[in-house]
């Protein structure tokens, strides 16, 4: 007699997310299963096609019958989880954390390359921050412009590290890492040397447009000219997975 | 080897030192170093000799009272050498007058009483061969009882037994978050076998605390039988011990400790004579707080960047290199030897109902006895402070005692009657930690104090995540103005919803921990905060 | 803050002007063109540099503010805009958070002086001291000296978003710019 022929070993579990009953492969995370769905969810350091990070934690819901908020981009689904992604404490959550991002770096949007088409400054908008209440940091960083086709401004980093992420994990180079702690980290190029010194970098451009703000950027644009895709990544992380 | 050959090896330990008439122990920890000890006991060496080899000065461990170090304690075989006499703030001049003196009428001047209380109300089970023993001694270790718990263990237990042990004995992670420990192996063992790793956590940073240095460097054996023990109920077969380079001492016998006992058999391939394999290495911590958080410690022990990832997944399901890793504290490991030597009922007949065995505190700041004191949990704050530490100094008054680090939060004087355990800590706003406690008397600012964890908190974030980041920064900020009179309704009101957002979004424990110090301090001493802030608005 | 006396067919006292910035937020607001006939009719500016008034009334409903906190000047201003207006409303990016006059704040104000008044110039070169207000050391935005009640970010906030805010608060709502306009839109 022939053998059935194999099931893929995923089971499919039903929760339900701010009133709306899902069903979701048990392998999902809730950010996956709530951007299948249409649920917006915040985040910068979270990319489909990238390691989990956890560090912007925008991406922060609540779940029934638990009182630590859990990061969606790092929690599984289960069977019977209640999920509530827009409560008005995750709200005033968000809006501080983007007032304190905004208030960490010199984030000056109207002279930004990428004005009006930065992750950060949508989210701003989205989430109702429409000014900061925290004192300002005012500490000047660098802009490494020693790379020949590409620009890194410290000032406008958020330190999502998708820059870090899809050249180790995409691109295989791992030019980019992090130094320092606190709010002196700083993404650099192999052991903090210039960009355009680099022996490693192959000048492939994914740092950039994974980039969620003008942070990294193609040399000579000028202001609101840099318009990223990142259309090619998940792409291409699913390819390098399949083989 | 069963645990007859180990009586017997002990035994003849023992009689190698039966010629010995006159111990002179002298505490070579680090606190007593630093206060001379060495030059105390090279001068009672000098002092010692009568060619007879009939008296011996000894290097051990940390007695306690480190405030009235160099400590040395003499036991003559005549008086028995169970009742030493101990002596205080011993310089080398004394040494002659100490070697001098004969058993039964020691030299009064510089003795320091151990009928007093912060001697007479300890219960030592993690300090028990502290002071005793020279910690760069594996014999030593062996004379008095040691590795006894591991032959016991491997010789007459299956790994199930012990688990049942431990579980049974109720001891909870003594790193602070106080977690069941015989859960934590059980998740361990019933991962499918395979690659395992055990690790002690040796991260010690505490500000005000220096219980885990102390063990290490009185006591390293101890450890690596806990975690021994350990590898062999969880079914481990490598050890890491993650120490922070600011302790030189403690590694160093750490690796004497290592080297010795492999020599001996008693760590390596078959250890014991048994089929049990179990190799420690040794990782230095570079001086981030943040490795003490496991994660991060084991992203640093993989040779990444210390920093913390979100759990789940835990480290008992995927830990270093993504294996089942059991992970804990040096002093939850200290307790396993004797645990399983004596039985898990016999630990759990110490302490209180959810809060079994005793506990080692590291007393700091404005007390008359700063130290390192080992109490059954339960023993209350005013016991600790009052009696055991001996009360404030200089005729001042208490004001508020603050534990768990810049984790944890002060405790005022109405709290003090409440007895010490991982639950009840929990309702005063504050923590266990890993046993630092800070005592504070009138002239201390609770905001100066908040300010000062803050900053601590700031400086050791590893920036991964945007509250901790950036959220400890405004915070500082905030308390900064306050402290300096500058501050504002506003601002304590911004500082308030900081420390909401700071404690419920951040990533690891030390985001989410760093606004304790100021809650606790809100909470009971509001008043001095508001004092300052009229002031700024005059 | 109340607003229920805005929806009386009395016209609402308003009153602007700018402190550090371009002026381009003033701009903004005659960009609202033919708009502008149909709010005469509702309002009534009774002070700004698009009129001329030389002295702010005691009693104003709404004042909007342009431009950051960069002078001795513009805190005087900003502190007396507060005192007289029952609503404040923060009007574009170097109100709300600073913006271009904030990125000075890297330097020290001396070099900045430096810069501007010697280096580049090369005609008698020498830093102004008297008819021109001493800077602040700090460039802050309006909410980092006194309490706003709007905010209206933008460089410059469009003219319809400008439209947006007085129609509603007109209305007597309490507007939410949010939709309409974004930093450095």
């Amino acid at each position: 007699m022939p053998l059935p022929a194999t099931q893929p070993n995923v089971r499919v579990v039903t929760l339900k997310i701010d009133d709306l009953d899902l069903s979701a492969r048990e392998d999902e995370t809730l950010i996956e299963v709530c951007r299948e769905n249409k649920i917006p969810i915040p985040s910068l350091c979270h990319l489909d096609g990238l390691s989990v990070w956890g560090g912007c934690r925008l991406c922060v819901v609540e779940l029934e019958g638990q009182n630590r908020l859990l990061a969606a981009c790092s929690t599984r689904v289960a069977e019977g989880m209640r999920v509530h992604t827009n409560t008005e404490r995750l709200q005033r959550y968000r809006r501080t954390l983007i007032e304190l991002l905004f208030a960490e770096r010199n984030h000056i949007c109207s002279v930004c390359v990428s004005n009006g088409h930065c992750e950060l400054q949508w989210l701003a908008q989205k989430c109702g921050v429409d000014h900061v209440r925290v004192p300002y940091r005012q500490q000047p960083y660098p802009v490494d412009s020693s790379h020949e086709m590409f620009r890194l401004d410290h000032n406008r980093c958020v330190l999502c590290t998708r820059c870090v992420r899809v050249c180790d994990e995409i691109e295989g180079a791992h030019t980019w890492d992090v130094m320092g702690r606190g709010s002196d980290c700083r993404v650099i190029t192999d052991l903090a040397r210039p960009w355009g010194e680099s022996d490693t970098c192959t000048s492939c451009g994914k740092c950039v447009q994974v980039c969620p703000t003008g942070a990294l950027v193609k040399q000579g644009t000028s202001v609101g000219e840099m318009v990223k895709d990142q259309h090619f990544l998940p792409i291409l992380a699913r390819r390098r997975h399949a083989r | 080897m069963h645990l007859e050959d180990l009586a017997e090896k002990a035994a003849e330990f023992r009689a190698e030192e039966a010629g010995i008439q006159r111990e002179v122990r002298v505490c070579v920890a680090a606190s007593c170093q630093s206060s001379g000890s060495l030059a105390v006991m090279e001068a009672l060496e000098d002092a010692c000799g009568d060619g007879k080899g009939t008296c011996r000065v000894k290097g051990v461990g940390c007695m306690g009272l480190c405030s009235a170090g160099p400590l040395v304690s003499i036991a003559d075989k005549d008086c028995s050498l169970d009742e030493s006499v101990l002596y205080r703030d011993v310089t080398p001049a004394d040494a002659p007058e100490i070697m001098g003196s004969v058993c039964g009428s020691p030299v009064e001047r510089l003795r320091c009483p151990t009928d007093q209380p912060f001697f007479a109300r300890q219960h030592k089970i993690v300090l028990e061969n502290s002071g005793f023993i020279d910690p760069d001694s594996f014999k030593g270790y062996v004379a008095v009882g040691g590795y006894a718990g591991m032959v016991r263990a491997l010789s007459e237990m299956t790994p199930a037994d012990v688990l049942r042990e431990v579980t049974t004995s109720g001891l909870r992670g003594r790193g602070g978050g106080g977690y069941p420990t015989g859960l934590k192996w059980s998740t361990v063992a019933k991962m499918p076998a395979g690659q395992k790793y055990v690790i002690c956590n040796a991260d010690e940073g505490d500000p005000g605390a220096f219980m885990d240095r102390a063990v290490l460097e009185s006591d390293p054996h101890r450890v690596l039988e806990g975690m021994a023990i350990a590898a062999y109920a969880v079914g481990a077969n490598k050890g890491y011990i993650y120490v922070r380079a600011e302790y030189p001492l403690a590694v160093e016998r750490l690796q004497t400790a290592i080297r010795k006992a492999k020599r001996a058999g008693f760590l390596g391939s078959k250890v014991a004579d048994t089929q049990f394999s179990f190799e420690v290495e040794i990782r230095l911590g570079a001086g981030a707080f943040v490795c003490g958080e496991e994660t991060a410690l084991m992203a640093s022990i993989e040779g990444l960047r210390g920093q913390p990832r979100p759990r789940p997944p835990y480290p008992a399901e995927s830990g270093l290199w993504g294996c089942p890793t059991l992970i804990n504290n040096v002093e939850t490991f200290a307790n396993i030897a004797p645990i399983v030597r004596e039985g898990g009922d016999w630990f759990a007949s110490i302490g209180t109902e959810r809060s079994k065995g005793t506990k080692v505190f590291a007393l700091a700041g404005k007390i008359r006895n700063t130290g390192l004191i080992e109490v059954p949990m339960g023993t209350s704050l005013r016991d600790i402070i009052e009696i055991i530490g001996g009360g404030i100094p200089d005729g001042k008054a208490f004001k508020a005692v603050q534990t768990g680090g810049p984790s944890g939060g002060c405790i005022p004087e109405a709290h003090l009657d409440i007895p010490v355990d991982y639950d009840s800590l929990k309702t005063l706003g504050t923590m266990m930690g890993s046993g630092g406690m800070i005592v504070m008397d009138e002239t201390s600012s609770m905001v100066d104090v908040a300010r000062y964890f803050m900053e601590f908190c700031m400086t050791e974030s590893c920036g991964k995540c945007i509250p901790c980041r950036t959220g400890t920064w405004q915070m500082h900020g905030l308390l900064d103005a306050i402290a300096k009179a500058q501050g504002t309704h506003a601002d304590l009101a911004l500082l308030e919803e900081l420390c909401e957002v700071v404690q419920a979004t951040s990533l690891c424990g030390l985001g989410q921990t760093a606004p304790n110090p100021v809650l606790s301090t809100l909470r009971y001493f509001r008043d001095e905060y508001e004092e300052k802030l009229q002031r700024a608005e005059l | 803050m109340s607003t229920d006396h805005m929806s009386t067919p009395t016209k609402i006292r308003v009153a602007t002007t700018w402190l550090d910035g371009c002026s381009g937020c003033h701009m903004s607001f005659l960009d609202m063109d033919e708009r502008l006939i149909a709010l005469a009719e509702r309002i009534e500016i009774v002070y700004s540099p698009l009129v001329d008034t030389k002295e702010l009334p005691e009693q104003v409903d709404v004042g909007i503010l342009e431009g950051s906190i960069s002078s001795e000047d513009d805190l005087e201003k900003a502190k007396t805009f507060r005192k007289r207006c029952k609503l404040l409303v923060s009007l574009g990016d170097c109100a709300v958070n600073g913006n271009v006059p904030s990125m000075r704040n890297h330097f020290k104000l001396a070099d900045v002086m430096d810069r501007a008044y010697r280096e580049n110039v090369t005609l008698q070169p020498q830093i102004p001291t008297r008819e021109v207000p001493a800077l602040l050391g700090t460039v802050k935005p309006i909410h980092g000296v006194v309490p706003v009640d709007i905010f209206v970010p933008g460089c410059p906030p469009r003219a319809d978003a400008i439209w947006h805010v007085l129609s509603e608060l007109i209305e007597g709502r309490i507007p939410d710019p949010s939709q309409v306009t974004r930093f450095g839109a």
